[in-house]
């Protein structure tokens, strides 16, 4: 469909924002990052031990910036009217903002988390391990938390409402993924934690536009 | 049959006496249970402390329940566009919420005497606290929507995506919990039931649903009344 | 393709407020619409309940093209251009891609969009930000959708507002260009519309 295609390539365009947006999630990241070892104390076997957990914390966090403008900004200036009103449905206007959304700011966060998952002490083998899980999560948490964003159109509470609303859903992938870090770097079996990981990301890929269109009409009656 | 469900005035007259008929039974059946549980002997393993399993374990049942209900009423709400039942969806979160509270408060109390500390990351109890903030969650959207019907609607499809959610949370929990296998005192969330128990057990049971149901139906009351006071005023101003 | 929009026995409200009941209009292929009303009236609400955003108390919205009956979700998607208070342009972003976009997105082509742009004149405009666009031009960039994605029935708001008396001439031009290609015209207005219109009242 050509209007999926045109919107797909408008999305990228606006979260891009001439390189702001996912400047911006990685410069937070960094943030928490550093931020983490000035609250704990740097000694590094301290660090070492929540260094892959906390880096996926973080990510998680990270996720929630740029949430609140995914739907608002249109909102705000009527283009979620034009978007309703096109040949392509809504659940493909949500999917499409949502994959854009993981491409600008979950993939350039899945290069920085093992990044700073060494630099707070992780073994750098795990590196590709957490490099991928940043990228199957980053997907997942994209999906829940435009949930998040859609349900909370229009009530100028803004991200610290989208945070409360989606924090739970975050839980799962949180889990999965840490845990299977963690299980890499015990020498366990990782691959389940993976496999769970990557069904919770496809399961919100597959079932959140449906929840995020509904939450639009709503926005919009 | 079923008419008091989504005819408000059939619902008034319904719950007029049935709110009240509930909240007596919750009390008598309370009262049984707690006798009952009382009159048993102390366990051998845990002493008196276990009085606070007759109170921890049906609110943690009963927090679960509530969003089970909350979730059919949303459901009822969005797909049948019944207003009642946008009303009963909204009157059982703060229900839902304290019940979870209550749990996660008395489930602490019960884990200091057991296992020497306040607060403890298993399962049960870490998986209450999600559902807590999954009902801090609808609670703060309601607040922040200021159309009625908007809030009503979009905390509805919240509700739904937290019962698909809920499930998965309880799972992941769970498999977390494996992964981190601390301490096996902690596992299974506490130990089994003495058969002496069960009574007073299921009786508290039945007076927490009890309880539930007839705090429910006076908050249903509530929204409806707030709802045609609204009708009202709105009618009075023009 | 819309040929005829009946409205039957609407009833609308916002929020807990009644707008108006037993609204009935038909609108026919070549026929242009002017709602007048006091603020408040519901113009708007009627306009975005027709557009299929706000679900009616009472009453039916029907569509009916050449071979009977529409789909009223197709028509809307396919056929329905929405003009509203506010233009839907990001003001970061150039007015030619802006304006590219809600062409492509309502069925538009390239070359359309090249045509809108001639008709609107906006050569000038359009390599500038949005932002530093003033009222009655993003105006005008909004309105080239119109021109350029062919749809047959056009809903606006307050469609003149923010353009001078020239533009207001021009857009007069291209509402009767529109309406004589056989397609339909609603427009909640304040002031009469530059072209012959049947008026419509809203609102008790």
């Amino acid at each position: 469909m050509s209007g999926f295609g045109v919107l797909f390539r408008r999305e990228l365009a606006l979260s891009w924002g001439k390189g702001g947006g996912p400047l911006l999630a990685v410069s937070f990241y960094a943030a928490m990052a550093t931020l983490l070892p000035l609250a704990t104390g740097p000694a590094p076997d301290k660090l070492a031990i929540v260094a892959p957990g906390s880096a996926w914390l973080a990510l998680a966090l990270a996720s929630l910036l740029s949430l609140e403008r995914l739907f608002e900004r249109d909102y705000e200036d009527g283009a979620l009217d034009l978007l309703s009103l096109g040949s392509t449905p809504l659940e493909a206007v949500a999917f499409a903002k949502c994959l854009a959304q993981w491409i600008t700011t979950g993939a350039p966060l899945a290069l920085a988390a093992p990044i700073a998952s060494i630099a707070l002490g992780a073994s750098p083998s795990l590196s590709g391990l957490i490099a991928f899980t940043a990228l199957v999560g980053g997907l997942g948490f994209s999906f829940c938390g435009g949930i998040g964003a859609a349900l909370s159109i229009g009530s100028r509470r803004g991200g610290v409402l989208i945070a409360v609303i989606v924090l739970p859903l975050f839980a799962p992938p949180v889990i999965f993924g840490a845990g299977a870090i963690e299980a890499y770097a015990a020498g366990l079996d990782w691959k389940t934690g993976l496999l769970l990981l990557s069904a919770y990301s496809l399961a919100a890929v597959g079932l959140g536009p449906f929840a995020m269109a509904a939450a639009c009409r709503n926005a919009l009656s | 049959m079923f008419a008091f469900l989504y005819n408000p005035d059939r619902f008034m007259a319904f719950s007029r006496w049935g709110a009240p008929l509930f909240g007596v039974l919750a009390v008598l059946l309370g009262a049984a249970g707690l006798w009952l549980d009382f009159a048993a002997p102390p366990d051998y393993q845990q002493g008196y402390t276990i009085h606070i399993m007759f109170i921890h374990v049906p609110a943690s049942m009963l927090s679960l329940f509530v969003y089970l209900c909350l979730g059919v009423a949303s459901f009822l709400g969005l797909v049948f566009r019944q207003p009642l039942a946008e009303a009963a969806a909204r009157a059982a979160a703060p229900l839902g919420a304290g019940l979870t509270f209550l749990a996660l408060i008395t489930g602490s109390l019960w884990g200091k005497p057991m296992w020497g500390t306040w607060w403890v990351w298993d399962a049960r109890l870490t998986s209450e606290l999600v559902l807590l903030l999954f009902y801090l969650g609808y609670m703060a959207l309601q607040a922040a929507i200021d159309d009625e019907a908007r809030a009503a609607r979009a905390c509805a499809i919240l509700a739904l995506v937290g019962v698909v959610n809920l499930p998965i949370v309880v799972f992941s929990v769970d498999w977390w919990n494996t992964l981190h296998q601390g301490s096996t005192l902690f596992a299974k969330g506490g130990p089994a039931m003495a058969p002496v128990y069960l009574p007073p057990f299921f009786l508290m049971i039945l007076a927490y649903t009890s309880a539930f149901g007839s705090l429910w139906l006076v908050r249903i009351r509530g929204e409806v009344w707030r709802r045609r006071a609204n009708v009202l005023a709105v009618r009075a101003a023009r | 393709m819309i040929s005829a929009l009946s409205i039957t026995n609407l009833a609308l409200s916002r929020g807990d407020r009644p707008l108006f009941a037993q609204f009935s209009l038909t609108v026919s292929a070549g026929e242009p619409v002017a709602l007048t009303g006091a603020n408040g009236a519901g113009k708007t609400s009627l306009l975005r309940a027709i557009a299929g955003f706000i679900r009616p108390d009472a009453g039916e919205i029907g569509f009916t093209g050449a071979d009977g009956a529409l789909e009223a979700e197709e028509a809307r998607g396919r056929d329905l251009h929405l003009l509203g208070h506010l233009d839907g342009l990001k003001s970061g972003r150039s007015a030619w891609e802006e304006l590219l976009f809600q062409v492509h997105w309502t069925g538009g082509t390239d070359a359309s969009a090249e045509a809108a742009c001639e008709a609107l004149d906006l050569g000038r405009l359009r390599a500038l930000e949005v932002r530093k666009l003033s009222a009655g031009q993003r105006r005008r960039v909004a309105l080239a959708r119109l021109i350029a994605s062919p749809r047959t029935l056009w809903l606006l708001d307050e469609p003149l507002t923010p353009l001078d008396a020239a533009w207001r001439a021009r857009f007069g031009e291209i509402m009767a260009a529109h309406v004589a290609g056989g397609g339909m015209i609603i427009a909640a207005v304040h002031d009469p519309l530059p072209i012959p219109a049947r008026a419509v009242a809203v609102g008790a």
